[in-house]
């Protein structure tokens, strides 16, 4: 009785084995794939035919790392030279700011603090002031007094570049702004504007004749008039007459 | 002169049958060597090492460099030649700090002992041939005995003191487990070079190193020692403690080996000795294998001979024993570490019955050569083609067995068709192909219950059955 028991669980319980094994399967594979076989079961496939290499090939097989130590010697090394020969950036590498003028000097930025406002780092500050008749710096109403990119902020996203309505301020391709000290890595806007150009006239001075920020807006200064070259030689003339000290003290008075 | 003369000798015997081998002197003549000339050769030599060991590491470190595509060092002095110096320099500047369990004594000797020793088996190597030196003609090479070799043999035996009491008196344990190996690897490694010299010494008749580069004018050792050279080759490596074979000082295993306790110059003495001994064991292959400062074929021919005397033998000495620090470096870039079991499987059981059997075949042929079994030339013929059916015969059987033991082990491989998943006590999926066999369970199943229609709960709503 209890043998004839333990008989019916046995075969019961093989059954229900099998059909475990069965619906445990992935659909679409059966028992005889091989797809997914241990290394064991591997060896026997590796009777099948496989790409034959040649005798020697064969014969030196055990000893080809030595041929590849020495190919890769005789090989360009991939390493750069970075503080002698640096490697150009990519063509819109998401460098260092830059403000920029317009074609007869006048500053982009109309101080409308887009750019900082736009910042997820919170890294621009920008403080806006009025152009007046006697010291204007960018066409139309208002210029940027004060510009500061703090680079310890900035995360070089480029949404400032996107927010600025003027396109006055782009990015360089310039990465090497690291340094000791705090301080010297927040940029002022002496540092961020764009270098002069030839036929560019220093700032403050007047818009170009017969044009107001429009034409500017829309490209149709392409470079000084008369009038603001006039002016600005007569301006230099009573500035160097005053002190001596040439453009970096002008530099100064942008601040 | 003598050298010559004893060459000439040499090529008599092996025409003429049975010769008595070549008086055991060493060919090179130090009769206009005064001893002060001695002393400063042996300053040469000094500062030869010296020169080589700092241009060594930078070439290795740029040649490894090279072969893992990066440059290498190349900031200090022209493509960063200085760099060693540099790091000399801060090796001296650094903190020497014995350990408070160390033997004092015996941890500042170790070093001593593995750099002083390092330098003396140069002292046997001849450099190159007889050169003008301060009005005297005396050969490149400091001195030469009768047993020079057997020389680089023992000086490398109590070098090997260097590492095992470095290894002990650190009083730690992987510095003991360094020393340990390293003694474990000078023993077993020196047998096998030590046979593979003997081949060497029966075909030169001598164990003078100035006669056995002599004794190559007409062929060097290694086109008739093949076998030697290769044993030689790999015991080189072992004898000098450098990958694939640096188990004494295997970082991942050991820490530092035995000279991890060790700092500053005392562990620039191991440093020092390590790379000297690479020169030396090179040397030791050049002057053994490669006809020493002899000229390549070719070029001793141009002229007349004239590259094959004077300084210039100097340049093939330098050049063949550069060859050889390739080697290094290239086995160094392109091999792991071994382990330790292989190592020591292939010393003793490879390299040692191989390099044993190797030097009878070799006597064998020298005696038919010389003439030992009769003046007939069919008597090498015949030695050598017994040999080489002996030979062929013991590879065919080794192969034979191999295969064997091979089938036998895929044959334990094979997974059987059926399987038992608790055999090992705990469930073991089946393999794919293979079919389960299920032990009876000790505890049977509960009947199952039987539920009656009536009985079951009533449901109101539809949500009542989610999840059913």
């Amino acid at each position: 009785m209890a043998d004839e028991d333990k008989k019916a669980e046995h075969t019961r319980e093989v059954r229900y084995n099998e059909d475990d094994l069965e619906i445990r399967r992935p659909e679409g594979e059966t028992g005889e794939n091989t797809d997914r076989v241990s290394p064991i079961m591997r060896k026997d496939e590796g009777q099948q035919p496989e790409k034959r290499k040649g005798f020697f090939a064969e014969m030196l097989a055990p000893v080809g790392g030595f041929g590849v130590t020495f190919s890769t010697m005789c090989r360009k090394v991939d390493t750069e030279e970075y503080p002698e020969k640096p490697r150009p950036t990519q063509a819109r590498y998401h460098g260092r700011h830059q403000l920029n003028r317009y074609a007869d000097g006048l500053e982009k930025c109309i101080g409308c603090e887009l750019c900082a406002w736009a910042c997820p780092a919170d890294a621009i500050l920008v403080e806006g002031a009025d152009n007046t008749d006697e010291a204007r710096f960018s066409p139309g109403e208002r210029y940027g007094r004060v510009y500061q990119i703090n680079y310890l902020r900035c995360i070089f996203c480029g949404l400032c570049i996107e927010a600025c309505p003027t396109r006055a301020l782009t990015m360089t391709n310039e990465y090497e702004m690291a340094d000791a000290e705090r301080a010297p890595l927040i940029y002022e806007k002496h540092q961020l504007l764009a270098p002069m150009e030839d036929g560019m006239l220093r700032a403050p001075l007047p818009m170009a004749d017969g044009t107001d920020h429009h034409d500017y807006y829309m490209g149709r200064v392409t470079g000084p008039t008369p009038g603001q070259q006039e002016y600005v030689a007569d301006r230099d003339g009573q500035t160097t007459d005053q002190n001596d000290s040439g453009p970096t003290a002008e530099q100064e008075a942008y601040r | 002169m003598i050298a010559a003369q004893l060459v000439q000798h040499a090529g008599e015997g092996l025409a003429l049958g049975p010769a008595v081998p070549t008086a055991d002197v060493p060919a090179a003549d130090f009769s206009d060597t005064p001893w002060w000339l001695t002393l400063i050769k042996g300053q040469m030599v000094f500062v030869f090492l010296l020169l080589n060991v700092l241009v060594v590491i930078w070439f290795e470190r740029r040649v490894v460099g090279q072969m893992q595509q990066r440059p290498g060092p190349n900031r200090f002095g022209p493509f960063g030649l200085f760099q060693t110096l540099a790091d000399g320099l801060k090796l001296m500047m650094k903190e020497d700090v014995i350990p408070s369990n160390a033997d004092r004594v015996m941890f500042i000797v170790a070093p001593l002992i593995t750099g002083a020793l390092a330098f003396v088996s140069f002292a046997i190597i001849p450099m190159g041939a007889e050169v003008e030196m301060f009005g005297h003609t005396t050969p490149l090479q400091l001195t030469d005995t009768p047993v020079a070799t057997l020389l680089v043999l023992a000086v490398a035996g109590v070098g090997a003191y260097g590492f095992v009491l470095a290894g002990w008196s650190s009083g730690s344990t992987y510095p003991l487990l360094g020393g340990l190996r390293s003694t474990a690897q000078v023993i077993s490694y020196e047998i096998a070079m030590g046979l593979s010299l003997v081949a060497v010494f029966l075909y030169a008749g001598s164990m003078s190193t100035s006669q056995i580069v002599a004794a190559q004018a007409d062929l060097w050792y290694i086109i008739p020692l093949f076998f030697s050279f290769v044993i030689y080759l790999v015991t080189m490596v072992g004898e000098t403690n450098r990958l694939p074979f640096d188990l004494a000082e295997g970082e991942g295993e050991l820490g530092g080996g035995f000279h991890t306790e060790y700092s500053s110059m005392k562990f620039g003495m191991f440093f020092l000795g390590e790379y000297i001994n690479m020169f030396t064991v090179s040397a030791l292959a050049t002057t053994l294998f490669l006809g020493g400062w002899m000229a390549p074929p070719g070029i001793a021919w141009i002229n007349d001979g004239m590259f094959n005397e004077g300084w210039w033998t100097f340049l093939w000495f330098f050049l063949k024993m550069w060859l050889f620090i390739f080697g290094y470096v290239w086995l160094r870039g392109s091999l792991p570490r071994v382990r330790y079991d292989q190592f020591m499987k292939l010393g003793w059981k490879i390299m040692i019955p191989a390099a044993l059997a190797w030097v009878v075949a070799v006597a064998f042929i020298r005696a038919a050569q010389i003439g030992y079994f009769g003046d007939s030339i069919w008597a090498t013929i015949i030695t050598v083609a017994a040999i080489a059916v002996l030979v062929i015969f013991g590879l065919l059987l080794w192969d034979r067995r191999s295969q064997a033991a091979q089938e036998a082990e895929q044959r334990s491989r094979q997974a059987p068709d059926e399987v038992d998943p608790f055999a090992g006590g705990y469930p073991v999926p089946p393999l794919p192909g293979q079919r389960l066999v299920e032990r009876p369970r000790a505890v049977t199943a509960a009947e199952p219950v039987t539920v009656d229609a009536g009985s079951g709960p009533t449901h109101d709503s539809p949500e009542d059955d989610r999840g059913r």
